[in-house]
């Protein structure tokens, strides 16, 4: 079955911009022949391995010889702004085990199927009256400012413990980091987040709240398990991974089903599709393309070897397009088994978040199309603007109308 | 089906990821600090056919389901 890896053709450059916001650039389309690993060149000029099959993708991002350690001088960089803060230590993200484990394991109780089925009817409030505050100021509306953004931020202010008051702030932040114009840029979006949840830690020690930064600083700050430092990196990244990607998930699912009328039909006349419509639009849609690992000794994978210190790029938009494990994958289809696609990664490192984020997803993109069965896009759809390639994948402004 | 498989969970690998839970809810929990759990009684699976879909979605292949003595590791 496996191929010798390599080709001979040039490396194709990673990442690139989507041509369309709901399929994988074209210009990824040598990867799809070249499954399950070949090599792409990153924006410094490096050539890194590129995992694009979808069994090669769940093998690999397994195995605990690939490091997750941004702070190794080998580890790959997509971007002048990711690779100029490579010394700032990621909490969770950035770490492997056992210090993976061990600051995994203190958030996990909060990200259980139980406790997120628990807050579903305070999702379903909230999406609720965001959608009656949209209708009453509308049509037309701007669905990333008026629903797709401000529902995650709602959420996860909410599970965190974090003032809601202070979201256009931290919203501002999080765009920068992701996608600001310069790497300086980011790098001060960086610390100003990091003052403000610092800022948040302290007046929460004196004042404790009910949010799970306060246990966390209650149980694991307090104990020595987390230091300062540490705890204020994984609220950040709880912060802004709670709500840029679901936001973008909510945008550009909606565009995607404005643009498949027949799904969407579909799944309005049969409104218990919905958990399978999610997954089929995570795998779809794969906004996170571009998980990074690097080698810490030689695999033999594929009849190819990959080096120790070699970088190794985990391509999630064509791994989960990959026909071995998905049947005319390029097909938007609510009844195909979709479950086991890596839009939330795979391994170790799988998104502690996923739960909540399909919570969020069913909820809001049920209630948007049952709430406006008219709503449609108010303005041409190739004249929309979505997000480059460099970043995660969403709509930069979703206009519509009902 | 139900007695011809066992379902074994390796509580020192789970994550908490939670996909065994909701993949065969009939057949896995998440206890309060969040790992796989099998719900009681339901060792041999219960007859329910999402088990090895359960197995599979695991991300860290922590659950192994053993049948009729041949024991099978998740499906990758």
């Amino acid at each position: 079955m496996m191929k010798p890896a390599t080709t001979a053709s040039e490396p194709v450059t990673f990442p690139q911009d989507r041509t369309c916001p709901y399929h994988p650039p074209t210009a990824y389309d040598p990867l799809r022949e070249g499954r399950p690993l070949s090599r792409v060149t990153l924006y410094d000029g490096r050539d890194v391995w590129v995992v694009t099959g979808h069994s090669a993708a769940r093998q690999l991002l397994a195995d605990p010889r690939l490091s997750s350690d941004r702070t190794r001088a080998a580890f790959p960089m997509t971007n002048e702004r990711f690779a100029r803060s490579r010394d700032r230590r990621l909490t969770l993200l950035g770490v492997d085990d056992p210090e993976h484990h061990d600051q995994r394991r203190m958030l996990v109780p909060s990200f259980t199927v139980k406790r997120v089925t628990a807050m579903r009817p305070r999702i379903q409030e909230t999406v609720d009256r965001l959608l009656s505050d949209m209708v009453t100021v509308g049509p037309p509306a701007e669905l990333v400012r008026a629903f797709a953004l401000p529902l995650p931020s709602m959420v996860i202010c909410d599970l965190l413990g974090v003032p809601y008051a202070d979201h256009e702030f931290f919203e501002e932040q999080s765009r920068r980091v992701l996608r600001g114009p310069s790497a300086a840029d980011t790098q001060d979006a960086r610390d100003q987040l990091d003052g403000y949840l610092g800022d948040l830690i302290d007046k929460k020690r004196a004042e404790p709240g009910d949010g799970l930064l306060d246990e966390l600083i209650q149980e694991q700050l307090r104990d020595g398990a987390l230091d300062r430092a540490q705890l204020v990196s994984l609220a950040t990244l709880l912060l802004v991974a709670g709500h840029e990607t679901t936001a973008n998930m909510i945008s550009l699912g909606t565009f995607t089903l404005l643009r498949h009328p027949e799904q969407l039909a579909e799944l309005r006349a049969e409104p218990e599709l919905i958990s399978g419509a999610v997954e089929e639009l995570l795998r779809f849609l794969s906004i996170a393309d571009g998980l990074l690992r690097v080698a810490t000794e030689d695999i033999e994978f594929a009849g190819a070897t990959i080096r120790a210190d070699e970088g190794v790029l985990f391509s999630t938009s064509v791994i989960n397009r990959d026909t071995a494990a998905f049947a005319r994958p390029d097909t938007l289809d609510w009844h195909r088994p979709a479950r086991h696609h890596v839009a939330f990664g795979f391994g170790i490192h799988q998104c502690l978040g996923q739960n909540l984020a399909r919570a969020e997803l069913e909820i809001a993109l049920h209630t948007l199309f049952e709430t406006l069965p008219g709503l449609r896009l108010a303005a041409p759809a190739e004249q929309i603007p979505f997000k480059p390639g460099d970043t995660i994948q969403g709509m930069l402004e979703l206009p519509v109308t009902w | 089906m139900t007695g011809d498989i066992s379902i074994t969970i390796d509580r020192d690998v789970c994550i908490g990821a939670g996909q065994c839970a909701l993949a065969a809810p009939g057949v896995f929990t998440q206890d309060d600090d969040g790992y796989s759990e099998l719900l009681p009684g339901k060792e041999d699976g219960g007859g329910d056919p999402l088990v090895r879909e359960a197995a599979r979605a695991c991300p860290v292949s922590a659950i192994t389901v053993t049948e009729k003595g041949a024991e099978t590791s998740p499906a990758h």
